[in-house]
């Protein structure tokens, strides 16, 4: 009961002389005059009773009342909760016992205004604030928050006294801080309440900030009174036609006539094929049509309109002023230089946050581009169905989960099974078209476009041309948040992880393995490396088969964020070219480079054309068109023998 | 010795223009314009984009198997020739519905109602009611057609200078030029580019000036134009290849580095040649797409170049009319295939549809192309003349690629 009883002491501000606990039902009948005819000015202290009588029923009506379903029986003129049922209404006594049920044109519904229902409303918000469970109280500050009311500022400051849970405390002070700085009547308090936000950034401040200086234009002949931010220039600020509509607004000026309007008239107009003496044939001119318009205006017979002499001089004679829609200057200042404090930070977590994206950019790209860092890059042979090997692995992904119905073991078996798939389509295409063409790269480009064709259709007809889901595990659901601006996704992360996964393994592969050195050996000089002792077919195959494999897994990464078409592969192609190209060719870490040039750039042009991400490619790949002039071996370029031609 | 004739040098162009002559007449004598109507005024239409086609294809020719550059562009060139035409063809159609449409208003039109009517129509489906400023010129046949050669021709001329000066040759030039498309595709696609993003330009079968002629008229007008424009095209190049530009070319093909020893500016051939070819594009996709009707930024999607590719490398390489016989052939087939009106073949449980897998059989058909037969259909007539391929088997005897081999360094 001590929590009735600090409630009690909180609302004697709003009942001075009714704050002793009775039934709601009494209080309800002592002042039923009120109740049925209520004004906002008088009917403030019968609330409050009923909001501190600690009766349970006191919520129910209060609420029944807001929503007009406090009724009058006509029968006996007795007081009911009712609540719609079929045609009728079902009735429940003010003590909470159910009544029965009676006709609509048995009730006379007592009807508030919306003056006395903001007054409800708010004693309704003091039951809820100061509810004994935590998860109403929490309901409560989220009904405040989306819809904040000046009505809710006093009973909130009460209530904050009296909260025992810390979370809720702090939840309810900083509440307590945006209504104040809204509606508190006292301009110092509000400034307080802006300096005491502080550094924080979220949405939710600056939403509740941006309001304060929100402004409106006026035209007036001399300053206006207001809290004014500024002085339009016209021709600076806004231009003439804004500046002209916003006298005709004000009344002002009068409307200039529209083109239409002036055609309008015209044709309504027309006497014997003339108008205004200048016949019809001529008026193919908007000079023509002036004179014609003038005549009309000088013969009354159409309202005068402004021309353009008139509206310059009215627009001089003018001022255009931009004001505050917040009168008072303090808050708007305090307001404004918050704001700015914050549009700082938030723009240094906006660059934080396009890093990110940038990073999970790039290491798609580098997933994708760093199977042909091996058959491109190492082996130099253009491989142009590696789209179609991405494309194949996350077709393998989506196969596995139809028979493995475990996300996570799914996605375990389906990367290995992918390069698996991808190595094997990958040494058979080696061993079938690529060995015969070692010497011609232009027609390997041309043979693997071919494949490339053949295999996105057979994918087509195999598996239909509408996208099929590649489900990520449920924990990589849902993003790492660090605040308001600062999130990635954990799908991006993962990928991250085995972008810098792969990376390790190919340098472990080609610096550290047996393999890797006579890779390395074939690649660099194929008739040494034969008198060596290495077979060269087959180190080729492996390699070609490697970096297929390899694009198959990358094709299950890339298709955990993105829809698995048989057109997602060729998508790709091209971006991952430019990367290997960019990079340095025969380099990984150029390959690295590439992603991460190409990536960042990406999501930079992005940025600053938000509403075009088409645009933000043509442009990038006109960069990296203009960046082959500058480099043309790429950002790492191989010297000395291992560059080969 | 006594200077040969043109044509007695070059054989095969008499009977190709021969050729060509005598099927433009069996299809004007049998089309419904001005025959006997046996073919459809649609079919006239195919046959006669089939020889803008071709056109493009001897482009393709004459910068891949004679110069040996791969250049994954000249689709690009080629819709860019295209939307240029495209734009003065929906332009002033607009202005004729729009004049007919305001005169009944009461008043003639002004001509800032017209161009503001223009623009309403034309941009009303991209949510814009200004004309970009690209459109500036579209009021004007003459300036609209000199855009469509010059805004190609600039491209590849730019493009080619930043491209060849650097020295990218081989297979990075053919990623270069495909980036190249699909920048330029990209660009298109967004609505504010100014030619209506992917809705493309519509309507271009309509000839402004000529509405009272029927489609059947018309399009037998474009197909002697593309006829004519195939022929013009095949006696130049024939003209280009066969004399000592010719044999330059071709050594740049086989041996970039020794032409530049020999002191020829390998870098300004090859931008001539590839300017050219843009040229020649684009002129085939002006008479390409008011026969096809429409155009938009699909038809200059990466894949459309390599087709190009396709059919110069099926036809045949290096040889003129290989370009030609290849394009003809693999459009029409192709339009053939995916026009879902051949039965499907019932192989057991599964039914085999044409168009599902056509472009199966094309790819796969390519790779045995590359690989067998790298002639092309244009080996066979080698073969007519009993002109034997040299045959080099056996091991190369040098570390260089196109070293001689052990047969052949027999004696």
């Amino acid at each position: 009961m001590r929590l009735t009883a600090l409630l009690v002491a909180a609302l004697c501000w709003l009942a001075p002389d009714l704050a002793n606990a009775q039934d709601a039902a009494a209080i309800i009948a002592e002042n039923r005059d009120q109740i049925e005819k209520p004004s906002r000015q008088t009917i403030g202290p019968v609330i409050a009773a009923l909001a501190a009588s600690g009766d349970a029923m006191a919520d129910d009506i209060l609420t029944a009342w807001a929503e007009k379903r406090l009724v009058v029986r006509k029968s006996d003129d007795a007081l009911f909760l009712a609540t719609p049922d079929g045609d009728g209404f079902l009735l429940t006594g003010l003590d909470g016992t159910p009544a029965g049920t009676a006709a609509k044109s048995d009730l006379t519904e007592l009807k508030p205004n919306a003056g006395v229902r903001g007054v409800i409303a708010a004693a309704l918000v003091q039951f809820t604030l100061s509810d004994p469970s935590p998860a109403r109280r929490r309901a409560a500050l989220d009904s405040i928050a989306r819809d904040p009311t000046p009505e809710t500022l006093e009973p909130l400051r009460a209530s904050i006294a009296s909260e025992t849970d810390p979370e809720l405390k702090a939840l309810k002070e900083r509440l307590e801080r945006f209504l104040t700085l809204s509606f508190d009547p006292d301009s110092a308090a509000r400034v307080a309440a802006i300096s005491a936000l502080g550094s924080d950034t979220s949405l939710d401040v600056r939403a509740a900030l941006n309001p304060l200086v929100a402004t409106t234009r006026v035209a007036a002949l001399s300053k206006p009174d207001g809290n004014v931010a500024r002085v339009l220039g016209v021709g600076r600020d806004l231009t003439e036609v804004e500046a002209y509509d916003l006298l005709v607004v004000a009344g002002l000026a009068p409307a200039r006539l529209t083109l239409e309007d002036q055609r309008t008239a015209l044709v309504a107009n027309i006497v014997n094929d003339t108008v205004g003496g200048v016949p019809v044939a001529e008026l193919d001119t908007q000079a023509a049509r002036d004179r014609a318009y003038t005549a009309l205006e000088r013969a009354g017979t159409v309202p005068t309109a402004a021309t353009d002499d008139e509206a310059k001089a009215a627009l001089a004679m003018h001022g255009f002023f931009e004001v505050y829609v917040e009168p008072d200057p303090a808050v708007t200042s305090a307001a404004r230089s918050a704001l700015a404090g914050i549009e700082t930070r938030v723009g240094m977590m906006r660059a934080a946050d396009l890093g990110l994206d940038a990073l999970s950019l790039a290491a798609i790209f580098f997933l994708a581009a760093i199977g042909l860092a091996v058959t491109f890059g190492v082996m130099g042979v253009i491989n142009m169905a590696h789209g179609e090997f991405i494309t194949m692995g996350a077709y393998t992904g989506f196969v596995v989960q139809l028979f493995v119905p475990d996300y996570t073991i799914s996605l375990l078996v389906a990367l290995p099974m992918a390069f698996a798939v991808t190595f094997a389509a990958g040494v058979a295409m080696e061993r079938l078209v690529i060995r015969h063409l070692y010497k011609r790269p232009l027609e390997t480009l041309l043979a693997t476009f071919g494949i490339s064709i053949a295999l996105q259709q057979i994918l087509k007809n195999v598996f239909g041309t509408q996208a099929r889901p590649l489900t990520a595990p449920g924990w990589l659901d849902g993003a790492l948040t660090f605040n308001d601006v600062v999130s990635i996704s954990y799908i991006r992360i993962a990928i991250f992880v085995l972008a810098l996964l792969f990376l390790a393994f190919f340098l472990y592969l080609m610096k550290r393995t047996r393999l890797g050195l006579e890779v390395r050996a074939v690649t660099q000089n194929r008739t040494m490396a034969a008198s060596m002792g290495i077979n060269p077919d087959r180190i080729n195959m492996l390699t070609f088969g490697l970096g297929s494999g390899i694009a198959g897994i990358a094709g299950v990464a890339i298709g955990l964020y993105a829809k698995v078409t048989s057109e997602m592969g060729a998508d790709y192609i091209v971006q991952s070219f430019m990367t290997v190209v960019v990079g340095g060719v025969g380099s990984v870490w150029g390959t690295l480079a590439g992603a991460t040039m190409i990536g960042s750039l990406q999501k930079v042009i992005e940025f600053l054309n938000p509403s075009n991400t088409l645009s933000a490619q043509t442009y990038m790949i006109l960069f990296i068109i203009l960046f082959i002039q500058v480099r043309p071996r790429g950002i790492i370029a191989l010297r000395g023998r291992a560059a080969g031609d | 010795m006594t200077r040969k004739g043109f044509f007695a040098q070059n054989p095969s162009a008499l009977i190709f223009i021969a050729v060509l002559a005598l099927f433009t007449l069996a299809v004007t004598l049998m089309s419904e314009g001005l025959g006997a109507g046996v073919i459809s005024t649609s079919f006239v239409k195919t046959l006669g984009k089939t020889l803008c086609l071709c056109l493009v294809a001897l482009a393709m020719d004459l910068i891949w198997g004679y110069a040996g550059i791969l250049s994954l562009g000249h689709m690009a060139f080629f819709a860019l020739g295209g939307y240029m035409i495209g734009m003065w063809l929906m332009y002033a159609r607009t202005e004729e519905i729009v004049v007919t449409a305001l005169a009944q208003g009461g008043l003639p039109a002004s001509d800032a109602e017209i161009s503001q009517g223009i623009a309403t129509q034309i941009f009303g489906v991209v949510g814009s009611s200004d004309l970009p400023a690209i459109w500036a010129f579209a009021h004007s046949l003459p300036l609209q057609f000199a855009l469509a050669l010059a805004v190609p021709g600039l491209l590849a001329l730019i493009f080619g200078w930043l491209a060849f000066r650097s020295r990218v040759t081989g297979v990075y030039l053919s990623i270069l030029t495909q980036a190249m498309t699909l920048a330029l595709a990209l660009y298109l696609f967004q609505n504010d580019s100014g030619l209506r993003g992917n809705n493309g330009l519509s309507g271009l079968q309509n000839l402004p000036g000529f509405g009272d002629s029927s489609q059947d008229l018309v399009s037998i007008w474009f197909f002697w134009a593309s006829a004519l424009a195939l022929g013009m095209g095949y006696l130049t190049l024939t003209w280009i290849v066969s004399g000592k530009f010719g044999s330059v070319i071709r050594a740049i093909r086989d041996d970039e580095a020794r032409v530049r020893f020999l002191g020829y500016p390998v870098e300004a051939y090859k931008l001539f040649l590839f300017t050219l070819t843009a040229l020649i594009a684009a002129l085939a996709g002006v008479l390409y797409y008011p026969q096809a009707g429409i155009i938009n930024p699909a038809e200059l999607a990466p894949i459309a170049s390599i087709y190009l590719a396709v059919w110069v490398a099926i036809g045949g390489r290096g040889r003129l009319y290989g370009a030609v016989i290849g394009a003809a052939s693999v459009s029409l087939l192709s339009s053939v295939f995916t026009s879902g009106r051949l039965p499907n073949i019932p192989l057991g449980p599964v039914s085999l549809n044409w168009v599902d897998w056509w472009l199966v059989i094309l790819g796969l058909s390519f790779v045995a192309v590359t690989l067998f037969a790298p002639k092309g259909i244009g080996g066979l007539f080698d073969r007519f003349q009993r002109i034997p391929t040299p045959a080099r088997k056996g091991a190369p005897l040098g570390p260089d690629d196109g070293s001689l081999q052990e047969q052949e360094a027999q004696p």
